[in-house]
Protein backbone atom coordinates (compact mmCIF):
# COMPACT_ATOMS: atom_id res chain seq x y z
CA UNK A 1 0.00 0.00 0.00
CA UNK A 2 2.49 2.66 1.05
CA UNK A 3 4.57 1.87 -2.04
CA UNK A 4 1.72 2.71 -4.39
CA UNK A 5 1.06 6.02 -2.65
CA UNK A 6 4.66 6.91 -2.92
CA UNK A 7 4.63 6.23 -6.66
CA UNK A 8 1.63 8.49 -7.15
CA UNK A 9 3.40 11.29 -5.36
CA UNK A 10 6.52 10.83 -7.38
CA UNK A 11 4.81 10.87 -10.79
CA UNK A 12 2.14 13.42 -10.23
CA UNK A 13 3.02 16.34 -12.54
CA UNK A 14 2.99 19.75 -11.04
CA UNK A 15 1.09 22.56 -12.73
CA UNK A 16 3.36 24.90 -14.63
CA UNK A 17 3.63 28.35 -13.21
CA UNK A 18 1.71 27.56 -10.06
CA UNK A 19 3.23 27.02 -6.63
CA UNK A 20 3.62 23.31 -5.89
CA UNK A 21 0.64 22.09 -3.90
CA UNK A 22 1.02 20.18 -0.71
CA UNK A 23 1.30 16.42 -1.30
CA UNK A 24 -1.67 15.76 0.93
CA UNK A 25 -3.85 17.89 -1.34
CA UNK A 26 -2.86 15.91 -4.40
CA UNK A 27 -3.56 12.67 -2.71
CA UNK A 28 -7.02 13.85 -1.70
CA UNK A 29 -7.94 14.98 -5.18
CA UNK A 30 -6.83 11.74 -6.78
CA UNK A 31 -6.57 13.34 -10.22
CA UNK A 32 -5.55 10.89 -12.96
CA UNK A 33 -2.18 11.86 -14.34
CA UNK A 34 -3.31 11.84 -17.94
CA UNK A 35 -5.87 14.62 -17.47
CA UNK A 36 -3.51 17.28 -16.24
CA UNK A 37 -1.63 18.12 -19.43
CA UNK A 38 -4.82 18.30 -21.52
CA UNK A 39 -6.69 20.66 -19.22
CA UNK A 40 -7.15 23.94 -21.01
CA UNK A 41 -5.44 26.76 -19.18
CA UNK A 42 -8.45 29.08 -19.42
CA UNK A 43 -10.62 26.64 -17.50
CA UNK A 44 -8.68 27.48 -14.38
CA UNK A 45 -9.09 31.03 -13.25
CA UNK A 46 -6.71 32.34 -10.69
CA UNK A 47 -9.41 33.29 -8.25
CA UNK A 48 -11.70 30.32 -8.72
CA UNK A 49 -12.56 27.34 -10.84
CA UNK A 50 -14.65 26.86 -13.91
CA UNK A 51 -16.74 23.83 -14.73
CA UNK A 52 -17.82 22.71 -18.18
CA UNK A 53 -20.79 20.66 -19.28
CA UNK A 54 -19.75 19.33 -22.64
CA UNK A 55 -21.88 19.27 -25.74
CA UNK A 56 -22.78 15.60 -25.38
CA UNK A 57 -24.12 16.07 -21.86
CA UNK A 58 -27.87 16.16 -21.24
CA UNK A 59 -28.86 17.13 -17.73
CA UNK A 60 -32.28 17.42 -16.14
CA UNK A 61 -32.51 18.88 -12.67
CA UNK A 62 -31.06 21.61 -10.53
CA UNK A 63 -27.57 22.99 -10.90
CA UNK A 64 -26.09 24.98 -8.03
CA UNK A 65 -22.53 26.01 -8.65
CA UNK A 66 -19.97 27.93 -6.63
CA UNK A 67 -17.71 28.38 -9.60
CA UNK A 68 -18.04 29.69 -13.14
CA UNK A 69 -19.85 27.29 -15.41
CA UNK A 70 -19.95 26.77 -19.16
CA UNK A 71 -22.87 24.79 -20.55
CA UNK A 72 -22.36 23.48 -24.05
CA UNK A 73 -24.82 20.62 -23.73
CA UNK A 74 -28.51 20.48 -22.89
CA UNK A 75 -29.87 21.42 -19.50
CA UNK A 76 -33.45 21.44 -18.28
CA UNK A 77 -34.36 22.58 -14.79
CA UNK A 78 -32.84 25.43 -12.82
CA UNK A 79 -29.34 26.90 -12.77
CA UNK A 80 -27.98 28.95 -9.88
CA UNK A 81 -24.52 30.46 -9.80
CA UNK A 82 -25.18 33.40 -7.59
CA UNK A 83 -21.68 34.85 -7.45
CA UNK A 84 -20.35 33.46 -10.69
CA UNK A 85 -20.53 33.59 -14.44
CA UNK A 86 -22.58 31.27 -16.59
CA UNK A 87 -21.70 30.83 -20.24
CA UNK A 88 -24.10 29.12 -22.62
CA UNK A 89 -21.76 27.82 -25.32
CA UNK A 90 -22.58 27.68 -29.04
CA UNK A 91 -24.02 24.18 -28.69
CA UNK A 92 -25.70 24.89 -25.40
CA UNK A 93 -29.47 24.53 -25.07
CA UNK A 94 -30.78 25.55 -21.70
CA UNK A 95 -34.39 25.35 -20.71
CA UNK A 96 -34.21 26.69 -17.21
CA UNK A 97 -34.58 29.66 -14.97
CA UNK A 98 -31.15 31.07 -14.33
CA UNK A 99 -29.67 33.09 -11.49
CA UNK A 100 -26.09 34.21 -11.75
CA UNK A 101 -23.76 37.17 -11.43
CA UNK A 102 -22.96 37.29 -15.12
CA UNK A 103 -24.37 35.53 -18.16
CA UNK A 104 -22.88 35.11 -21.61
CA UNK A 105 -25.24 33.56 -24.17
CA UNK A 106 -23.90 32.17 -27.42
CA UNK A 107 -26.32 29.26 -27.70
CA UNK A 108 -29.97 28.99 -26.78
CA UNK A 109 -31.73 29.65 -23.52
CA UNK A 110 -35.39 29.51 -22.68
CA UNK A 111 -36.38 30.67 -19.25
CA UNK A 112 -36.37 33.63 -16.93
CA UNK A 113 -32.99 35.05 -16.16
CA UNK A 114 -31.95 37.03 -13.09
CA UNK A 115 -28.44 38.42 -13.30
CA UNK A 116 -26.91 40.73 -10.74
CA UNK A 117 -24.24 42.19 -12.99
CA UNK A 118 -24.34 41.80 -16.77
CA UNK A 119 -25.93 39.80 -19.56
CA UNK A 120 -24.04 39.49 -22.82
CA UNK A 121 -26.18 38.11 -25.67
CA UNK A 122 -24.03 37.30 -28.66
CA UNK A 123 -24.94 37.41 -32.33
CA UNK A 124 -25.88 33.74 -32.75
CA UNK A 125 -27.70 33.57 -29.45
CA UNK A 126 -31.38 32.99 -28.85
CA UNK A 127 -32.93 33.97 -25.55
CA UNK A 128 -36.63 33.58 -24.86
CA UNK A 129 -37.69 34.68 -21.40
CA UNK A 130 -37.79 37.63 -19.08
CA UNK A 131 -34.53 39.10 -17.96
CA UNK A 132 -33.76 41.12 -14.89
CA UNK A 133 -30.28 42.55 -14.76
CA UNK A 134 -28.16 45.59 -14.06
CA UNK A 135 -26.69 45.73 -17.58
CA UNK A 136 -27.38 44.07 -20.89
CA UNK A 137 -25.40 43.92 -24.11
CA UNK A 138 -27.14 42.54 -27.20
CA UNK A 139 -25.26 42.07 -30.43
CA UNK A 140 -27.02 42.68 -33.73
CA UNK A 141 -28.47 39.43 -35.01
CA UNK A 142 -29.21 38.00 -31.60
CA UNK A 143 -32.77 36.88 -31.02
CA UNK A 144 -34.44 37.97 -27.84
CA UNK A 145 -38.08 37.72 -26.90
CA UNK A 146 -39.20 38.82 -23.49
CA UNK A 147 -39.21 41.51 -20.86
CA UNK A 148 -36.13 43.49 -20.04
CA UNK A 149 -36.08 44.91 -16.55
CA UNK A 150 -32.98 46.90 -15.73
CA UNK A 151 -32.31 46.92 -12.02
CA UNK A 152 -30.36 49.97 -11.01
CA UNK A 153 -27.43 49.27 -8.79
CA UNK A 154 -27.52 51.67 -5.87
CA UNK A 155 -23.84 51.42 -5.10
CA UNK A 156 -21.94 53.86 -7.30
CA UNK A 157 -19.68 52.06 -9.68
CA UNK A 158 -16.24 53.44 -10.51
CA UNK A 159 -16.59 55.75 -13.48
CA UNK A 160 -13.35 54.67 -15.11
CA UNK A 161 -14.18 51.06 -15.91
CA UNK A 162 -17.57 49.44 -16.33
CA UNK A 163 -16.18 46.04 -15.52
CA UNK A 164 -14.18 47.00 -12.48
CA UNK A 165 -14.81 44.44 -9.76
CA UNK A 166 -16.65 45.49 -6.67
CA UNK A 167 -14.37 46.11 -3.70
CA UNK A 168 -15.60 43.03 -1.90
CA UNK A 169 -14.69 40.85 -4.87
CA UNK A 170 -11.30 42.42 -5.44
CA UNK A 171 -9.32 39.75 -3.72
CA UNK A 172 -5.65 39.49 -4.72
CA UNK A 173 -6.38 36.33 -6.69
CA UNK A 174 -9.10 37.93 -8.87
CA UNK A 175 -8.21 37.42 -12.55
CA UNK A 176 -7.53 40.42 -14.70
CA UNK A 177 -10.70 41.41 -16.53
CA UNK A 178 -10.75 42.04 -20.22
CA UNK A 179 -11.61 45.56 -21.23
CA UNK A 180 -15.29 46.17 -21.75
CA UNK A 181 -16.41 45.14 -25.22
CA UNK A 182 -17.94 48.02 -27.12
CA UNK A 183 -21.67 47.85 -27.38
CA UNK A 184 -22.54 46.31 -30.75
CA UNK A 185 -24.40 47.80 -33.62
CA UNK A 186 -25.71 51.30 -33.43
CA UNK A 187 -25.01 51.79 -29.78
CA UNK A 188 -21.46 52.94 -30.22
CA UNK A 189 -21.11 56.51 -31.35
CA UNK A 190 -18.96 55.66 -34.38
CA UNK A 191 -21.23 52.85 -35.54
CA UNK A 192 -24.23 55.05 -35.04
CA UNK A 193 -22.69 57.76 -37.15
CA UNK A 194 -21.82 55.28 -39.90
CA UNK A 195 -25.27 53.71 -39.85
CA UNK A 196 -26.98 57.03 -39.71
CA UNK A 197 -25.49 58.02 -43.03
CA UNK A 198 -27.96 55.94 -44.98
CA UNK A 199 -30.80 55.08 -42.67
CA UNK A 200 -31.17 57.99 -40.31
CA UNK A 201 -34.21 60.10 -40.53
CA UNK B 1 -44.04 52.21 -17.89
CA UNK B 2 -43.99 49.01 -19.89
CA UNK B 3 -43.28 49.39 -23.60
CA UNK B 4 -43.74 46.80 -26.32
CA UNK B 5 -41.20 46.92 -29.15
CA UNK B 6 -42.08 44.82 -32.18
CA UNK B 7 -38.83 45.48 -34.02
CA UNK B 8 -36.82 42.83 -32.21
CA UNK B 9 -34.07 43.40 -29.71
CA UNK B 10 -31.57 46.13 -30.40
CA UNK B 11 -29.03 47.57 -28.07
CA UNK B 12 -29.85 51.18 -28.82
CA UNK B 13 -33.60 50.87 -28.26
CA UNK B 14 -33.09 48.87 -25.10
CA UNK B 15 -30.59 51.40 -23.79
CA UNK B 16 -32.88 54.30 -24.65
CA UNK B 17 -36.07 52.89 -23.18
CA UNK B 18 -34.55 51.37 -20.07
CA UNK B 19 -32.43 54.49 -19.64
CA UNK B 20 -35.68 56.41 -19.19
CA UNK B 21 -36.56 54.04 -16.39
CA UNK B 22 -39.11 52.03 -18.36
CA UNK B 23 -39.46 48.32 -18.91
CA UNK B 24 -39.29 46.94 -22.41
CA UNK B 25 -40.83 43.86 -23.95
CA UNK B 26 -39.00 42.88 -27.10
CA UNK B 27 -40.61 40.86 -29.88
CA UNK B 28 -39.34 40.28 -33.40
CA UNK B 29 -42.67 40.59 -35.20
CA UNK B 30 -41.19 40.53 -38.70
CA UNK B 31 -39.22 37.37 -38.04
CA UNK B 32 -42.37 35.67 -36.77
CA UNK B 33 -44.23 36.84 -39.86
CA UNK B 34 -41.63 35.30 -42.10
CA UNK B 35 -41.56 32.08 -40.10
CA UNK B 36 -45.34 31.71 -40.03
CA UNK B 37 -46.25 32.91 -43.50
CA UNK B 38 -43.07 32.86 -45.54
CA UNK B 39 -42.61 30.41 -48.39
CA UNK B 40 -45.16 30.70 -51.15
CA UNK B 41 -47.69 33.48 -51.33
CA UNK B 42 -47.06 35.64 -48.29
CA UNK B 43 -50.46 37.33 -48.52
CA UNK B 44 -52.39 34.13 -49.19
CA UNK B 45 -50.69 32.30 -46.32
CA UNK B 46 -51.97 34.90 -43.91
CA UNK B 47 -55.56 34.04 -44.83
CA UNK B 48 -55.17 30.57 -43.31
CA UNK B 49 -57.00 30.87 -39.97
CA UNK B 50 -54.93 28.20 -38.25
CA UNK B 51 -51.65 29.86 -39.20
CA UNK B 52 -53.04 33.24 -38.27
CA UNK B 53 -54.10 32.07 -34.84
CA UNK B 54 -50.71 30.45 -34.22
CA UNK B 55 -49.04 33.69 -35.25
CA UNK B 56 -51.16 35.76 -32.89
CA UNK B 57 -50.50 33.35 -30.04
CA UNK B 58 -46.78 33.54 -30.68
CA UNK B 59 -46.53 37.30 -30.95
CA UNK B 60 -49.36 39.13 -29.23
CA UNK B 61 -50.55 36.92 -26.42
CA UNK B 62 -50.67 39.37 -23.51
CA UNK B 63 -53.14 40.22 -20.79
CA UNK B 64 -55.50 43.13 -21.34
CA UNK B 65 -54.03 46.52 -20.51
CA UNK B 66 -50.55 45.10 -20.04
CA UNK B 67 -48.65 47.85 -21.87
CA UNK B 68 -48.33 51.61 -21.58
CA UNK B 69 -46.96 52.00 -25.08
CA UNK B 70 -46.26 50.06 -28.26
CA UNK B 71 -43.62 50.61 -30.93
CA UNK B 72 -45.24 48.96 -33.93
CA UNK B 73 -43.07 50.68 -36.56
CA UNK B 74 -44.04 49.74 -40.14
CA UNK B 75 -45.19 46.19 -39.32
CA UNK B 76 -48.87 46.74 -40.06
CA UNK B 77 -48.14 47.26 -43.75
CA UNK B 78 -47.04 43.64 -44.02
CA UNK B 79 -50.37 42.22 -42.91
CA UNK B 80 -53.22 41.18 -45.14
CA UNK B 81 -56.66 42.69 -44.46
CA UNK B 82 -58.00 39.88 -42.27
CA UNK B 83 -54.93 39.46 -40.12
CA UNK B 84 -54.48 43.21 -39.86
CA UNK B 85 -57.86 43.65 -38.19
CA UNK B 86 -57.12 40.94 -35.66
CA UNK B 87 -53.66 42.36 -34.90
CA UNK B 88 -55.03 45.87 -34.35
CA UNK B 89 -57.77 44.46 -32.11
CA UNK B 90 -55.13 42.66 -30.05
CA UNK B 91 -53.04 45.81 -29.78
CA UNK B 92 -56.11 47.70 -28.64
CA UNK B 93 -56.79 45.12 -25.97
CA UNK B 94 -53.30 44.89 -24.58
CA UNK B 95 -52.75 48.63 -24.29
CA UNK B 96 -54.16 50.29 -21.22
CA UNK B 97 -56.46 53.30 -21.70
CA UNK B 98 -54.38 56.39 -22.38
CA UNK B 99 -51.45 54.39 -23.76
CA UNK B 100 -49.76 55.40 -27.02
CA UNK B 101 -48.88 53.44 -30.13
CA UNK B 102 -46.35 54.51 -32.73
CA UNK B 103 -46.69 53.20 -36.28
CA UNK B 104 -45.05 54.15 -39.57
CA UNK B 105 -46.72 54.01 -42.97
CA UNK B 106 -45.20 54.54 -46.38
CA UNK B 107 -46.97 56.70 -48.92
CA UNK B 108 -48.72 54.73 -51.64
CA UNK B 109 -47.33 56.79 -54.47
CA UNK B 110 -43.79 55.44 -54.26
CA UNK B 111 -42.66 53.96 -57.54
CA UNK B 112 -40.75 51.11 -55.99
CA UNK B 113 -42.09 49.17 -53.03
CA UNK B 114 -40.06 49.98 -49.95
CA UNK B 115 -38.03 47.21 -48.35
CA UNK B 116 -38.79 46.08 -44.85
CA UNK B 117 -36.88 47.98 -42.24
CA UNK B 118 -35.47 47.26 -38.87
CA UNK B 119 -36.21 50.28 -36.72
CA UNK B 120 -34.43 51.34 -33.60
CA UNK B 121 -34.35 54.42 -31.46
CA UNK B 122 -30.99 56.09 -31.68
CA UNK B 123 -31.71 59.04 -29.42
CA UNK B 124 -34.55 61.40 -28.57
CA UNK B 125 -34.62 62.82 -32.09
CA UNK B 126 -33.40 59.97 -34.25
CA UNK B 127 -34.81 56.67 -35.46
CA UNK B 128 -32.38 54.43 -37.27
CA UNK B 129 -33.97 52.43 -40.10
CA UNK B 130 -31.90 49.61 -41.55
CA UNK B 131 -33.20 47.56 -44.50
CA UNK B 132 -33.77 43.92 -43.62
CA UNK B 133 -35.31 40.93 -45.36
CA UNK B 134 -36.96 40.70 -48.73
CA UNK B 135 -40.57 41.25 -47.70
CA UNK B 136 -42.54 44.06 -49.24
CA UNK B 137 -45.64 45.72 -47.85
CA UNK B 138 -48.95 44.12 -48.71
CA UNK B 139 -51.09 47.16 -48.11
CA UNK B 140 -50.70 50.91 -48.30
CA UNK B 141 -52.90 53.29 -46.35
CA UNK B 142 -54.16 56.79 -46.85
CA UNK B 143 -55.24 58.92 -43.94
CA UNK B 144 -58.83 57.83 -44.25
CA UNK B 145 -57.83 54.15 -44.16
CA UNK B 146 -55.78 54.80 -41.09
CA UNK B 147 -58.57 56.55 -39.28
CA UNK B 148 -60.81 53.59 -40.04
CA UNK B 149 -58.14 51.13 -38.97
CA UNK B 150 -57.76 52.78 -35.59
CA UNK B 151 -61.39 53.73 -35.11
CA UNK B 152 -61.61 51.95 -31.77
CA UNK B 153 -58.79 54.04 -30.37
CA UNK B 154 -59.26 57.41 -28.74
CA UNK B 155 -57.31 59.53 -31.22
CA UNK B 156 -55.04 59.29 -34.27
CA UNK B 157 -52.43 61.90 -35.21
CA UNK B 158 -50.46 61.97 -38.45
CA UNK B 159 -47.04 63.49 -38.95
CA UNK B 160 -45.54 63.69 -42.41
CA UNK B 161 -41.85 62.97 -42.43
CA UNK B 162 -39.09 62.54 -44.98
CA UNK B 163 -38.97 59.70 -47.51
CA UNK B 164 -42.73 59.64 -48.05
CA UNK B 165 -43.21 58.21 -44.60
CA UNK B 166 -45.96 59.04 -42.15
CA UNK B 167 -45.60 58.73 -38.43
CA UNK B 168 -48.86 57.90 -36.77
CA UNK B 169 -49.36 58.26 -33.05
CA UNK B 170 -52.46 56.56 -31.78
CA UNK B 171 -53.89 57.05 -28.31
CA UNK B 172 -55.79 54.18 -26.73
Amino acid sequence: MWNRNRKEEDFTPKPVGAPPPAPSVLAKEGIPMSTLPSRPPESHHEGGRSAVLGKSVILKGQIISREDLTIDGEVEGTVELKEHRLTIGPNGKVKANVKARELVVIGTIQGDVEITDKIDIRREAKLVGDIKTARVVIEDGAYFKGNIDIVRQDAARPATSTLAPAPAAAAPSTPAQKPAAPAPGGSSPSAAAAGAADGKR
Amino acid sequence: MKILDLAGASQSTISFVTGQGHRLYSEDFMLQLEECFGGGDFNENQADPVNAEAFLQATLDFPAGDFDGALVWDMLEYLGPRLLGRVVARLHAMLRPGASLLALFHAEERKQPPPSFSCRIQDRRTILMTPRGALHPIQFFNNRNLEKLFQDFHSVKFFLTRDALREVIVKR
